[in-house]
This record gives C-alpha cells, structure tokens and sequence, in this order.
C-alpha cells in the first residue's frame, strides 16, 4: 500500500468537467481521480449519472471542457500523443454485437493491430497470446457469431488486450450478459489484473461484481458522491440507497439484522460471510 | 386468460444445413392470474417458447392453447390473438419510432381501426398505468426521454391494445439498481390489476421475489416447473443446468449444513430475514 501511494498513477483526472454540445449540465463536474498501476477500479451511478461519460475521457475519446486527463503522464488534450495513449488505455463497450468487426475470431482481434501497422509476423502470436489470455484459444477459426454473448465480450477484451495497453475500461460489460456469460467475463477480466497486473476500471450495475473491486466509486449527477474499499462502502446503505444504488443482498440482509438489534458486524459482503457471522451468535431455542 | 403449450417444438430453418431445433416437446399451462416466469440459459429456447404464445412463431409440432383455443387451427383471426396476448420484446425502447410519445402509443390502437378520440383515451389509460403523465410527456419526442422511460413508453404501446396477458422478455436487462426495482414493481401493479404475466428472466432473485409460477428450461427442454418453493427446493438440480439459486435459498443450505432448520421452500429475502429475527438473540431487549 504504502509502495503504491508514492508511484505515479498509472492515469490521473484532475478536475474535470465535460458537457454535450448543447447541453444544459454538464455531464461531468469536477471529477478528479487517481487509478494505481495494477489497480481493480469499480464505478457504480445510476443511467445518466456520467459513468460512461467519464470512462470515455479516459481515452481521449472525450477531451474535458475543464480540468485535463493525464495517461501515465500524456495529456489527453495532446494530439501528438492520441495513438500512444489509445494504445495504452483499451475499452470494451456493452453491446458485444457492436463490437465485432470480422467474420473469423483471430480477424477480429487482429483488427487492432493491422491498424497499428504492427508487422505481420507480429501480429499471429500476439492475437495467439490474446486468445489464450481469454480462454478462447479453441475458437480462433470460429465465427464470431456463432459465440454466447459472454464469448463475444471475451473476443472484444481479447482485441484490446493484443495491443498490449497497461488499463482495460469496461463499460457495462457484462449488462448484457445471462449469469453464466457475466461470470465468465468478470472472472477473465479479474484474473488478468490480478496475473498481468493489468489496471481495470470496471463499470457497471452489479452490485456483486462491485463487491470484489479493490476499490468502489460512486457518481451521481455527474460528480462522485462516494469512494472507498468495498467493505467500507457497502456499510453505506442508506446513503447509497438515497444515489439509487443498493448493496450486495448478504450486505443488505447484514444491515437489517443490525437494524433491528442483531449483533452482526459491519463490512459482510457474501453470503458465506453472512453465514459464518450468524453461526457465531447466540440463537434462542 | 390462460395459455397452453402441448409438446410444442420449433425448429428454425428446418430442413436446410442450418436447421436447429431451439424447443423440443415442451408442454406446460400459464393459467389465468399468473405471474409466470420463463428462465433459463442464453439459448435455452424462453425466447422462442414467448414468441408461440402469440402466433408470432408456428410450431413444428404441437399445439398452443389461448383460452382452450387452438390459436393454429383455420380460421383462427391471429392478429386477434395478438391482440390479447401483448408482446413486450428485449430492449423494446429500440422499436419507438413515432415523432411523439402519444403518437406511438396510439399505433396500436389505430391499426385496430378504432375512432381518434377512442385511441387517444387509450393511449393516456395506458401512459397512466406505466406511471407517465400523457399532459406532461404525450407531446414529447420519445427519443428526449430517459431509458427507462422509454421502456415504459413502448409497454404502454402493447398495453393500450388492451391485452389480458401480457408477455414480457427481460423487462428490466440493462437498468440500474433503481429502475430494475421500478420496472419490476411497474410489472407486478400491472399483475395486480388484474393482467397475466409471462415473464422471460435470468435473474433467479427476480423470479424468487415476483413470480408464482416458474418454467425452467434447459436445451430448449422443460426441465422443472412449479411454484418458486418446488423449483428452489431443488437447488442442486438448477446448479446442475448452470442456473443460479437465490441468494437466500444459498444461506438457508447453508445453515442447514450448519445443522440449523430454516423452513423448507424458504427462497426470498424476507423469508430468511423474518426467520433470523425470530432465531436471534438482540442486544439489549430491541424488539
């Protein structure tokens, strides 16, 4: 922790606002961040909270109208730099039929890097590791059409991380999805953090998917309204209840239960935790 | 009103390379009242089984019942049936299309040829009971609206047909926690009054808290069916499809594991919780 607090963030929002051409509020107000090398960043808000307005300054797809975005140093605003910062922060969107661009898996992610111009000898075994990383390696030749929603969005990460960038943004990914396919995509995207050390901003409006992020931010209004670990955050029923989100249910079944006098301690997020900590109490006959 | 599936079975593009059997010999009855929920796996066949309920699909083999009527045979009017059976499809804010939000409501109704002032009042019935204001929104385009209002313009649109049951596939996909919660409660006032509901879903909490009646289908198969007490009494089965189990059914197997008795069937919430307090001992007296 304290190692990581004097390394420079990987990207750096220093009070920023953007507002749509012709809008009367902005929809993003003065919203300054930091994301650590290595870090697992969720971002909860209601639809229109700015929650995608913000992921897409990230990578210079949205340029602020105040403040700056700096990516591991570059200045969003830096058109010399556009490529190199795009290249650095990749992001994967919500609609997996939007995204896919060829007819054969490999074409899709190799699409990125044809763009590049990486050389053609470069590019078989990279999309070979990016495929590999997803656990899609078997499907290669397939039709990209022919994959479950939660495949797709695996081949969608896959092309963004062939061109090797050091942050993934995922804005609601997985909203999509069934359960099935949801799991299989935050569990790919987790263990690549926690394996490659890739840095993650993950959007979204699961609750428990927010549950196992090392670190929660919540906007509303396009400002954010809260910040902290999971445990610290999700003890914040009623405030996060008021911004029109909620807490994970083995949380909100915690809450109750102290609510009405049981003596269950803060920071539960799971079921097991829950069951662990009701076993330990006192039961009446 | 009730709808019937005799060993329904579909096979799209059938006799071609391509041909893929998506329902395979699945009966089951939504009888009148239902809140009735269709779950199961991307590709489990809940979207085609919706899509026979209101002609929109023949079977290959097998019958669909409305009202005991063979909705197939000749001479059956199947946009009358449509008109009974409202389809509410995923997403169904991409298909608004009218320059106003009473102009699209009122599509229904007009191609049913009834009088201007007749779909008019429909069309502000309908708005009312998805919880808009026809005076305050009716003249807006429906694409100035939020998402969820959107969704609620566009079941307004299938409501003002005047349907006894209404179908809807994942009414709340994409919401957040707060609009997940409207919709759904939107859905069950519309139960309330009286409407029959044919709900597709893959969110076992969803299902556990407002359905009556659940159809689990796997492989374009019927693998369980009955009250959400019978399904999530069999946990392991629907672990075994790949389905989840409520959270509350989780913790109760759980605590049984621990040796405790939380009552058999419990899958809400609030059934655990009530059992809790009952069980546990408070500090200091609280009630």
């Amino acid at each position: 922790m304290e190692e990581k607090k004097q390394r420079a963030p990987l990207i750096s929002v220093e009070h920023c606002s953007f507002a749509y051409e012709g809008a009367e509020a902005p929809a993003v107000r003065d919203v300054s961040l930091s994301l650590q090398q290595g870090e697992f960043l969720a971002v909860l808000g209601r639809n229109g909270s700015g929650k995608s307005t913000l992921a897409k300054l990230l990578n210079a797809l949205y340029l602020p109208t105040e403040g700056r975005v700096l990516v591991n140093g570059m200045d969003t605003a830096d058109e010399a730099r556009l490529w190199d910062i795009r290249q650095c922060v990749g992001m994967v969107f919500q609609n997996p039929d939007n995204q896919i661009v060829a007819t054969m898996v490999e074409e899709d992610v190799a699409f990125g890097l044809e763009n590049m111009g990486v050389p053609t000898e470069e590019i078989r075994p990279r999309v070979q590791e990016a495929l590999h990383a997803v656990g899609l390696e078997a499907f290669a030749q397939s039709a990209p059409h022919m994959l479950s929603g939660g495949q797709k969005q695996r081949v969608a990460v896959a092309g963004v991380l062939a061109m090797k960038p050091r942050v993934l943004v995922l804005d609601e990914s997985t909203a999509m999805l069934d359960p099935m396919g949801r799991r299989d995509v935050f569990s790919t995207v987790r263990r690549l953090n926690r394996e490659e050390g890739i840095s993650v901003v993950w959007i979204t409006h699961f609750m428990e998917e927010a549950a196992q992020a090392d670190r929660v931010l919540a906007m509303q209004d396009g400002a954010i309204k809260m910040e902290g670990a999971p445990r610290v955050l999700f003890s914040q029923v009623e405030r996060l209840r008021e911004i029109g989100l909620d807490v994970p249910a083995a949380a909100a079944l915690a809450h109750a239960l102290r609510q009405a006098g049981v003596d269950i301690p803060e920071g539960i997020l799971t079921p097991e935790e829950m069951v662990e900590a009701v076993c330990r109490l006192h039961w009446n006959a | 009103m009730s709808i019937a599936l005799e060993r329904l079975t579909y096979t799209y593009m059938p006799d071609s390379p391509f041909a893929a059997t998506a329902v395979r010999d699945v009966s089951f009855t939504v009888q009148d009242g239902d809140f009735f929920a269709l779950i199961g796996h991307t590709g489990s066949g809940k979207t085609t089984v919706a899509m026979h309920m209101n002609a929109l699909l023949r079977p290959v083999s097998g019958r669909v019942l409305v009202d005991g009527q063979d909705i197939f045979e000749k001479g059956v009017d199947r946009r009358d049936v449509r008109r009974r059976v409202g389809m509410v499809f995923q997403y169904p804010e991409y298909q608004l299309f009218e320059e106003s939000v009473k102009k699209d409501v009122m599509f229904g109704p007009k191609n049913l040829g009834l009088s201007q002032e007749e779909c008019e009042q429909r069309a502000e019935e309908a708005l009312y009971r998805v919880g808009l204001d026809a005076a305050q929104i009716g003249e807006r385009s429906p694409f100035e609206l939020s998402g969820g209002q959107m969704r609620r313009v566009a079941i307004a649109g299938v409501l003002a047909m005047r349907p006894g049951t209404l179908v809807l596939d994942e009414p709340a996909a994409g919401l957040d926690p707060a609009g997940r919660r409207d919709m759904l409660n939107l859905v069950r006032a519309l139960h309330e009054e009286g409407t029959t509901i044919v709900m597709v879903s893959h969110s076992m909490e969803d299902v556990a808290n407002y359905a009556t009646h659940i159809a689990v289908l796997d492989h374009g198969t019927l693998a369980m069916e009955g009250t959400p007490r019978e399904v999530f009494a069999q946990g392991k089965r629907l672990t075994e499809i790949g389905l989840d189990v409520p959270v509350a059914v989780q913790m109760a197997d759980a605590l049984r594991e621990r040796g405790y008795t939380p009552p058999q069937g419990l899958c809400r919430m609030d059934e655990l919780q009530a059992w809790l307090l009952a069980h546990l001992e408070r500090r200091n007296g609280a009630e």
